[in-house]
């Protein structure tokens, strides 16, 4: 090759790259533009969701409350005066709200007129009282300001969510009542707080006296059940296949299975569950065993596949360094390599329960839809878990539960996130050592 | 040391030893004695099946799925692969160093209790505490880590973690030790430091090293053998091997002709 032609190469390569280097980089431009619009398009969505529910949702923890001026009439608790705890807790304290009420707002009310101001307060408030009187007997005979529960009618009025007209699309409330509300509030008598009724009751079918805490605690005891099956399973499944179990055809077979095990839809595990946990072991319905243990069916290919990655991230040479000191195959695995993977290994179990806390088909196909108000004392009680109380307030007609389940999957979020940051910081605080 | 044999001794005999992996044979009809208190080095061409005989000796290779052995081994006259010998009662006679500074993610002081410890060789923790020091000590690593025993193992430099992997493995008063390439990934003045130690060593124990540095094996080995393909080609005293190899082969290798 002579020098001009070496030039002429060169110069050529140049002009050539030069030419390309522009479409290289529009292609990059759009590339990157593309993957920006991508992440955009999902981060909006992802906000929408989330200012929804909340918009929706925060109204769910505030409860309205009228004061009235209840008078603990002996007359009508404890006509006989006996004060015998069981007369005390049988008796009419729902006369006592009525009194107040038809005392403050009407008292020359009749009997349609006294039906329309007891719809303003809660039936629950007679049990408020019922418990104010239990723990302080002194108040038998006095007279106090007490705040009640509104009814759901007053509460979604108070707090905007139907229009204040009669006849308006939602508003149940009668010209009347309407009236009455506007003399409380003038009166200073109506407020909004915290709704603790939220956080402590079961389900109702009053939505001012419905609570979250019933499926809450049956979350727990569908998650312990699951926690305590397919974790030490799951581990011991992960230990043996990694550790072990010789490869062959068998051990292949089974590894192919829990891998398809591990995306076969939920919904076919409460299927085997109906079959196998209640018709042929005859589980009770709607128990938090039968639903964790279902649930653990689900977790179980997950925490499995987390497992196993997580002891094969374990370097060899850690494996090597026990063998060669005379540790028994055992040794290694439970001196070294299990403590090494546990971090992974939970994480795996933690991402696996935060999915069995979402899950509902499958609970719905072992019957946890049913209506409990009671809070389960244990994993044999029947409950509800926090997905299935959204699904079944969802379905209910009351405008007030609107807010409840806005304010349930509030809750489950919060839950969910927890889960989810615990498991990051595992993680992180447990990264590659080695 | 009651198993400490006159030096010279014979302490490992391989007799047509033949290793395969699967259907692959890695080492074919290998003839070779190892003496007691001596310190025996294996070179030649990567890939030659140095590593492999080094892992039948302790049965490493046990670990490797496929892997099987014929022809026998054995350790003052006793069959390593016999039936009748218990692999973790091999592996505390026959300690080995890896190629790879491999401490576990433990404290140092746990690092080298660790074997003590699964073998239940101290009665109390003062007796553990002695072997630990002693350990340490004949490693060349306790005036390096006297202070820091609770710190973790692979806080240490590479050179460190090699000497505590030996710390460690000394710990288990093992009769032989098997190095596999313990300076491949040291810088020259740990790997100064290393070799001194094995010099040492030999003082107490029967070492067989694989190196793939000449110089090495001239300076700390008394034996060498030099393997080829999976075959021993030439075994004999390290001297008469580098000042006047009998084979073309070994000659080759160690004038760098090829490797
Ligand atoms: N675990 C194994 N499985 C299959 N073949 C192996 C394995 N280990 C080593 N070999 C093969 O055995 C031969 C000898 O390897 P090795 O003993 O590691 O050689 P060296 O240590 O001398 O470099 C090589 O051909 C290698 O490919
Ligand atoms: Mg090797």
């Amino acid at each position: 090759m002579t020098d001009m032609a070496r030039t002429n190469t060169a110069a050529r390569t140049a002009q050539s790259v030069s030419a390309r280097l522009g479409r290289r980089y529009a292609a990059e431009r759009t590339f990157r533009l593309l993957g920006l619009g991508a992440l955009l398009i999902s981060l909006g969505f992802l906000v929408i969701l989330l200012s929804s529910i909340f918009a929706k949702g925060w109204t769910g923890f505030i409860q309205t409350q009228v004061a009235l001026e209840i008078t603990f009439d002996t007359q009508v608790i404890d006509p006989e005066g006996s004060r015998d705890p069981a007369a005390l807790d049988t008796a009419d304290y729902a006369a006592l709200v009525r009194s107040a009420l038809s005392l403050r707002l009407a008292p020359e009310a009749d009997r349609g007129a006294r039906r329309e101001l007891t719809a303003l307060i809660s039936t629950g408030a007679a049990n408020q009282l019922r418990h104010m009187l239990a723990a302080e007997p002194d108040l038998m005979g006095t007279t106090h300001t007490v705040w009640l529960t509104a009814s759901d009618k007053l509460d979604m009025v108070i707090k905007g969510q139907v229009p204040r007209q009669v006849g308006a699309e939602g508003n149940t409330l009668s010209d009347r009542q309407l009236g009455w509300v506007s003399a409380l509030e003038t009166g200073g008598n109506i407020r909004k707080a915290f709704n603790t009724t939220f956080f402590t009751a079961g389900d109702s079918r009053e939505p001012e006296q419905a609570g979250i805490w019933g499926a809450v605690v049956g979350s727990f005891f569908s998650l312990a059940v699951t926690l305590l099956v397919s974790f030490p399973l799951g581990v011991a499944t992960a230990v043996y296949l990694e550790e072990f179990a010789p490869t062959n055809r068998w051990t292949n077979l089974i590894e192919v299975n829990i891998n398809n095990l591990a995306a076969v839809p939920s919904v076919v595990f409460g299927l085997l569950g109906l079959a196998v946990f209640l018709n042929l072991f005859h589980m009770p319905r709607s128990a938090p065993l039968v639903g964790g243990l279902v649930l653990a069916l689900i977790c179980l290919p997950t925490i499995i596949i987390a497992g196993r990655a997580a002891l094969k991230a374990v370097p060899p040479s850690i494996r090597q360094a026990a063998a060669g000191l005379g540790a028994s195959r055992l040794q290694v695995v439970v001196h070294h390599v299990l403590p090494l993977s546990m971090p992974g290994m939970l994480t795996g179990t933690i991402l696996g329960m935060a999915r069995a806390l979402g899950e509902t088909a499958p609970l719905l196909m072992i019957g946890m839809v049913a209506f409990i108000v009671d809070i389960p004392k244990g994993p044999l009680d029947p409950a509800a878990v926090l997905p299935v109380q959204v699904y079944l307030w969802a379905g209910s007609s009351e405008r007030a539960f609107v807010e409840k389940t806005s304010a349930a999957i509030i809750v489950l979020l919060l839950f969910l996130v927890a889960m989810n940051m615990v498991a990051i910081m595992l993680r992180k605080k447990f990264e590659r050592r080695w | 040391m009651t198993h400490f044999l006159p030096e010279g001794t014979v302490k490992i005999a391989a007799q047509n030893l033949g290793v395969f992996y699967g259907e692959k044979q890695a080492l074919h009809a290998i003839n070779l004695d190892i003496r007691a208190g001596e310190v025996t080095a294996l070179i030649g061409p990567s890939g030659c099946g140095k590593s492999t005989f080094l892992r039948c000796i302790n049965r490493m290779n046990d670990m490797v799925d496929g892997a099987r052995v014929e022809g026998s081994l054995t350790l003052d006259g006793n069959d390593i692969y016999d039936r009748g010998i218990d692999v973790v009662q091999l592996r505390a006679r026959v300690g080995m160093v890896f190629q790879k500074p491999n401490p576990f993610p433990k404290s140092i002081y746990d690092n080298v209790a660790y074997g003590p410890r699964i073998h239940g060789m101290a009665k109390d923790q003062t007796e553990l505490d002695e072997i630990v020091m002693n350990s340490l000590e004949k490693a060349g690593l306790l005036g390096e880590v006297e202070d820091r025993l609770s710190e973790s193992g692979t806080s240490l430099s590479g050179g460190q973690q090699q000497r505590l992997c030996i710390a460690r493995a000394i710990a288990v008063s093992p009769e032989i030790i098997l190095m596999d390439e313990p300076c491949s990934a040291l810088d020259p003045i740990a790997t100064a430091k290393v070799e001194e130690l094995i010099d040492e060593l030999r003082e107490n124990f029967t070492i067989v090293i694989v190196t793939h540095s000449m110089q090495q094996a001239a300076r700390v080995s008394q034996r060498t053998a030099f393997f080829h393909l999976g075959k021993v080609v030439e075994m004999g005293d390290t001297e008469q091997i580098f000042t006047n190899p009998q084979h073309t082969l070994t000659q080759g290798y160690i004038t760098g002709r090829f490797g």
